[in-house]
């Protein structure tokens, strides 16, 4: 079994949203990277549980960014996986990230391509999806849960007010969230024994962007909230319905 | 040329924010002088040709049992097909469960640009250009879209249904229809609820209401107004409320014309799932929670105290 765990590195889910260059740039200075929350806390940790359930388990691990992203790679072999690569890009574009992917995964030959849900910065939701297609791969998004049976899928995904359980043969790509696996903290072991797993780096193939960035706005700033007295909580209901109008 | 509008079934009746996808994707044929059709998969009751009324012109159906389950692959392959079919130069998704799994396979097959989550209708004074939310709700980007083809997802409840006197034509699609690889072996929906993504008002508690037996104060006032009921990380991780009803980074994001949040003191995790929302009423008895930064509306009070009265008042209002 052969696991590709596609990860992304996120600025950290309290800093401070700012940019520069004319609004066209994320203001990175300062800022605090992480690993995308539902690459780690779900996609990767729940291939480690499936590692430990299977010892003879693969699991790699892909990113697509410059050298700067290697402290989040190293962290997330911290908490599992055999090796990892790095495809030496840095784009916005999600077509040109997910093609990147599918030629590593092509070479691969994978059992299995697991992503988070989507990345809390640029919240596309579209890289497993597109991989899953250049790949032509069944591709299963929004999963709550995912085991193996007898060497099949089984997974429960999240639908409109309620949940789905499909089951597919392998290979599949599977978007990850919450349900799939906790989150997990590395241990000195695991911190120690990262340093020496290989991390391969690759040069991108040539792909071209489908879309750009031409700026950012931020959210105009909120008037300020109406207080209004625990004393008379009626007027709250007045000002919904004759002022506010949402009921 | 056209803009062909994916619109999304359940159990045979089309999703309000498809309806939403038809009214935005009728205005954006209308901004680049060309007309909008949708595309409607599987076994539906609903009365196509009254989709007409969403402004548009025809509706391409294919009636088949494989298609009342979602199996992105086979999907992807049926609409690629309509938009050749129909020389559709903008493909419209709503941003909701399906949309996630299809539209960007689509992108990927057509080598089409996407934009995902779209809130505003494109910018075609120059280019094509469209604004999505990006940093979870923090932040807007406008995405230039350089590709002959143009997918677009809406994000739910970020544009108004319109409606004209309208009938479309209704059009069987001759498209071959795939085996699924995907096998649906369950479905779990829970009934009797509006769901929280596609509600227009959510009411919402927090550890502030100190168990789930006084979870009533939700309940009632969500009754009351039709509306969906959700919760803060805490809760759903102690168990007091469904884990399908957690909204924030982790969980759901939403965005409701009214999220009125009943002791959830609002840390940054949980306003990334809810500050799309149009209006936010915050009642919370701590004066610096940080929730009554971001709200619209708010009351510093104890929830057991305020909350009876309010659920009275709105009583009284809708007459009930």
């Amino acid at each position: 079994m052969k696991i590709l765990v596609c990860i992304s590195k996120t600025p950290d889910t309290t800093a401070k949203i700012a940019f520069s260059d004319n609004n066209t740039k994320f203001a990175a200075d300062g800022v605090q990277w992480i690993i995308n929350p539902y690459d780690e806390w779900y996609a990767l940790v729940r291939a480690i549980e499936l590692k430990e359930a299977a010892p003879s388990t693969t699991i790699h691990l892909v990113t697509v960014g410059g050298a700067d992203a290697e402290p989040i790679i190293r962290k997330a072999l911290a908490l599992g996986g055999d090796e990892a690569i790095r495809i030496n890009a840095d784009s916005h574009d999600s077509f040109y990230i997910a093609s990147q992917i599918a030629e590593v995964a092509r070479q691969g030959a994978y059992d299995l391509i697991f992503t988070g849900k989507e990345t809390i910065d640029y919240n596309g939701s579209s890289i497993g999806g597109m991989v899953a297609e250049l790949l032509d791969l069944p591709y299963v998004s929004l999963a709550i849960k995912f085991d193996l049976i007898d060497g099949t899928a089984v997974i429960i995904r999240e639908i409109e007010g309620g949940e789905e359980t499909d089951k597919i043969s392998l290979p599949v790509a599977v978007s990850c969230q919450k349900g799939m696996a906790e989150q997990r903290i590395p241990n000195m072991k695991g911190i120690m024994g990262a340093r020496s797993k290989p991390l391969k780096v690759v040069e991108p193939i040539a792909v071209e962007a489908l879309t750009s960035i031409v700026s950012f706005d931020l959210p105009p700033a909120k008037a300020g909230v109406k207080l209004v007295s625990p004393e008379n909580p009626e007027e709250l209901v007045r000002l919904l319905h004759e002022e506010a109008k949402v009921f | 040329m056209s803009v062909l509008v994916f619109l999304d079934q359940s159990e045979g009746q089309i999703k309000k924010s498809s309806l939403e996808a038809a009214s935005y994707g009728a205005k954006v044929a209308e901004q680049l002088g060309t007309t909008a059709e949708g595309i409607v998969l599987g076994n539906v009751t609903d009365d196509v040709a009254a989709l007409g009324k969403y402004g548009l012109k025809k509706v391409h159906t294919l009636k088949n049992d494989t298609l009342d389950h979602l199996d992105a692959q086979v999907f992807t392959n049926v609409i690629a097909d309509a938009v050749a079919s129909s020389s559709a130069t903008v493909v419209i998704f709503s941003n909701n469960f399906s949309g996630k799994a299809i539209a960007p396979r689509l992108s990927a097959k057509l080598k089409a640009g996407f934009v995902s989550g779209a809130v505003a209708l494109p910018d075609t004074s120059n280019g094509f250009v469209v604004k999505k939310n990006v940093f979870s709700g923090k932040a807007f980007a406008n995405i230039s879209l350089n590709t002959a083809v143009k997918i677009i997802s809406l994000n739910p409840n970020s544009y108004n249904i319109t409606t004209i006197d309208a009938v479309a034509e209704v059009a069987a699609l001759s498209t071959t229809v795939g085996a699924p690889k995907v096998i649906v072996t369950a479905t779990n929906k829970i009934v009797g609820e509006v769901p929280l993504t596609e509600a227009e008002i959510v009411i919402s508690g927090g550890r502030g209401l100190k168990g789930p037996e006084n979870w009533g104060l939700v309940t009632d006032l969500a009754k009351l107004l039709g509306a969906a009921t959700a919760c803060s990380r805490p809760v759903a991780d102690i168990g007091w409320r469904p884990h399908h009803e957690h909204v924030g980074q982790t969980g759901l994001a939403i965005a409701p014309n009214l999220y009125f949040a009943i002791g959830i003191s609002g840390a940054i995790q949980h306003l990334a799932g809810v500050n799309r929302s149009k209006v936010i009423v915050v009642i919370n008895k701590d004066p610096e929670a940080p929730f009554f930064k971001a709200a619209d509306y708010g009351i510093v009070g104890d929830a057991f105290e305020v909350m009876p009265k309010i659920i009275e008042a709105v009583r009284k209002l809708k007459g009930a």
